[in-house]
């Protein structure tokens, strides 16, 4: 079982006016430093528990890797410590493992190993597993610098993880992958996670920090900006890229206490939603198939020159299962006033599985919230999908069949 | 200094895989492979002693065996090109490294450990070479051979030293690696190697014989041309100045390893 502390963490990059200021400072005894510190990273705390997975998320540059680094060991903090139980930490830095080009991919597997701390007799026999995890065939006798990227990570992953790892450091490396190697890793780490593997991984994905840990941070310009349930991190970051400038995000608490994100620059706001059924009826519980109607009234506060509405329905993890706006409608409206009321009623069959859903809504500019985003709001509404009179089925989709079944002889 | 080495100790299984690795991948698109181990000092031997040998040979006093300046030759350059190994590749060791020191952590140690081991598989495929060519030729020494070994060990302890402190300040400071390949090259010829000591002017000999290499580097040829044990008082203070190296190339290590990463 693997657990890590940190504690005050700290990190600043010496910057030396002139190239011939770090000579001075090093050779003239008490001499004033010349040095001035870059904080890249400061009082960075957390826990990690052992089993727990945690991801990390942040913009380019908030200092995610320079974090992994530190926990790792390969750079050294400028102020606090790290503190790691467990045998064995296997981390997955940027991109490979620190490969060696010139070397083949059988001698890089071995010098990767060697320094996870395994024998030369534990490699050979793990040897035809990683090769066979790797799917890499024939390439595994070149040397690794006519590797592609996406080869490189996964015969790095499958080094990496040829042994359950007590933690697992993974900065991002995923990404490299294609979509079936993304699969079949995360499928190993899942795996790994059942066993009792404690998790450490930066993302930009979404999906894998819901779907993989139980907690997030959310790294931003250096500290910790939050810490908490994933999906609320997730949607609190989103909220933040929509939305660099402004800060005005925030964050309350619904009734089953999850947490409704809300952001924008407010040009046009969110006054009502609500979902009816055929009978004009409000309802939040609803079955499967049924028609209903999305309600949702928009008060425009400032002229503004394109509006567009946008709904995105989400299953209890969070992921998408169905979003589209008036843009791509072509509903969407030039030129509104201030002061109008805007009413739109999206017509659907509910055609999803049982099981908890929310729908978040967003006021924006053109095609996505990115540009202008005057209302986002997470959480908006939550609604319970029943199975009333349907054949029993699983999965998230409605997609009765009409079955034939014929028997030959 | 107990952890450290248990943490090298530890990762001993690198180190020699890591030896391993190399070897094999320095030859690995070569036809003739290891051959070039030997034929690469051996041309530079031929070399010599062709253009040399006749010029020479009337003033290494005393020796008058055919052989007498090759052999002067191999135990000089031979033992040169050994230290000038380790020292060559432990100056660049963690800017050769950087990829692996950014996305791995272990006791960098290990690295310079990786080139002395390496220089040393290298030497000594040569230098038995160069022993069975004695006795094969009737010049082999005797037990005095074996005097070489400690000889061996203060000229790898000060290649060592010095190495792991030019490669920590070359990490931070990227001219002195460019100076030290000038350096060495004045440092062979400064040495004598290629032609006696004796050929140097008395009253300029006490400067040349400051520089440590010389009494290294004569002690070899002692032992080898004229079959006699070493001036080991001679060496000792060479002993005290590899001893001192190793310690400011640790200590520059300590001070700074923290920093080399953000460096590379």
């Amino acid at each position: 079982m693997g657990a890590i502390t940190v504690t005050n963490l700290g990190k600043a990059y010496k910057q030396y006016p002139t190239r011939w200021s770090r000579l001075f400072e090093w050779i003239i005894p008490f001499s004033q430093p010349k040095h001035q510190l870059k904080w890249v990273l400061q009082n960075i705390s957390f826990t990690v528990s052992p089993g727990e997975a945690i991801g990390i998320i942040g913009i380019n540059g908030a200092g995610k890797s320079t974090l992994l680094k530190m926990i790792t060991g390969t750079t050294q903090p400028t102020t606090g410590n790290v503190h790691i139980i467990g045998e064995r930490v296997a981390a997955l830095l940027e991109l490979g493992m620190g490969f060696h080009p010139d070397f083949t991919g059988r001698q890089n597997v071995f010098m990767s190993g060697q320094l996870l701390g395994y024998t030369v007799n534990d490699l050979t026999r793990l040897m035809p597993e990683i090769e066979a995890f790797s799917e890499i065939a024939e390439y595994i006798d070149q040397p690794v610098r006519v590797y592609s990227s996406g080869m490189q990570m996964r015969l790095a992953f499958s080094v990496a993880t040829a042994i359950r790892p007590d933690i697992l450091i993974v900065d991002e490396a995923l990404s490299v992958g294609d979509a079936y190697f993304q699969h079949k890793s995360i499928d190993r780490i899942r795996e790994y996670r059942k066993q009792g593997t404690t998790l450490l991984i930066v993302s930009h994905d979404k999906l894998a920090i819901q779907t993989m840990c139980d907690r997030a941070i959310l790294l931003d310009s250096g500290t910790i900006a939050k810490e908490g349930d994933p999906e609320e991190i997730m949607d609190f970051y989103n909220a933040l890229l929509a939305d660099r400038e402004n800060k005005n995000v925030q964050q309350k608490e619904i009734d089953d206490a999850r947490i409704q994100t809300t952001s924008g620059t407010g040009e046009a706001v969110i006054k009502d939603i609500k979902l009816r059924n055929k009978k004009n009826k409000i309802i939040d519980v609803v079955d499967v198939g049924e028609k209903v109607c999305l309600s949702i009234e928009v008060e425009v506060k400032e002229d503004i020159p394109e509006l567009v509405l946008g709904y995105m329905i989400k299953d209890r993890l969070g992921q998408s299962i169905y979003g589209t706006n008036t843009h791509h409608l072509k509903k969407h409206h030039q030129n509104v006033k201030k002061g109008q009321l805007i009413s739109y009623q999206f017509n659907f069959d509910a055609n999803l599985g049982k099981g908890s859903y929310s729908v978040a809504v967003a006021l924006h500019s053109s095609a996505n919230h990115l540009q202008k985003n005057y209302e986002w709001r997470n959480l908006a509404l939550v609604f319970n999908v029943v199975n009333l009179n349907k054949s029993s089925f699983v999965g998230m989709n409605w997609l009765p069949p009409k079955t034939e079944i014929v028997y030959e002889d | 200094m107990k952890n450290l080495l248990f943490a090298l100790w530890h990762y001993r299984g690198f180190v020699l895989g890591s030896v391993k690795r190399e070897f094999q991948s320095k030859y690995r698109n070569s036809m003739l492979g290891a051959a070039w181990t030997v034929i690469n000092p051996l041309a530079m031997i031929v070399v010599y002693t062709v253009i040399f040998s006749q010029v020479m040979r009337a003033k290494l006093p005393g020796i008058d065996s055919t052989f007498a300046y090759s052999i002067y030759l191999c135990a000089g350059i031979l033992t040169w090109g050994l230290f000038s190994e380790i020292l060559g590749k432990a100056q660049s060791v963690f800017i050769d490294n950087a990829n692996l020191l950014k996305k791995v952590s272990f006791p960098r140690l290990c690295l310079p450990i990786i080139v002395v081991v390496n220089a040393l598989l290298n030497f000594s495929i040569i230098f038995s070479l160069f022993t069975l060519f004695l006795v094969v030729s009737d010049n082999f020494p005797g037990w005095v051979y074996f005097a070489i070994f400690p000889v061996l060990f203060i000229n790898i302890l000060f290649a060592i030293g010095l190495g792991i402190s030019v490669g920590v300040l070359n990490v931070f400071f990227r001219d002195i690696g460019q100076l030290f390949t000038i350096i060495l090259q004045f440092w062979f010829w400064l040495t004598p190697i290629i032609y006696p000591i004796s050929i140097i002017p008395e009253q300029l000999r006490v400067y040349v014989e400051l520089n440590p290499m010389v009494n290294i580097i004569s002690a070899y040829q002692t032992i080898l041309v004229r079959g006699e044990y070493p001036q080991w008082q001679s060496l000792w203070m060479v002993l005290a100045i590899s001893l001192l190296l190793c310690l400011i190339g640790l200590s520059l290590f300590r001070k700074h390893s923290g920093d080399m990463v953000d460096e590379l």
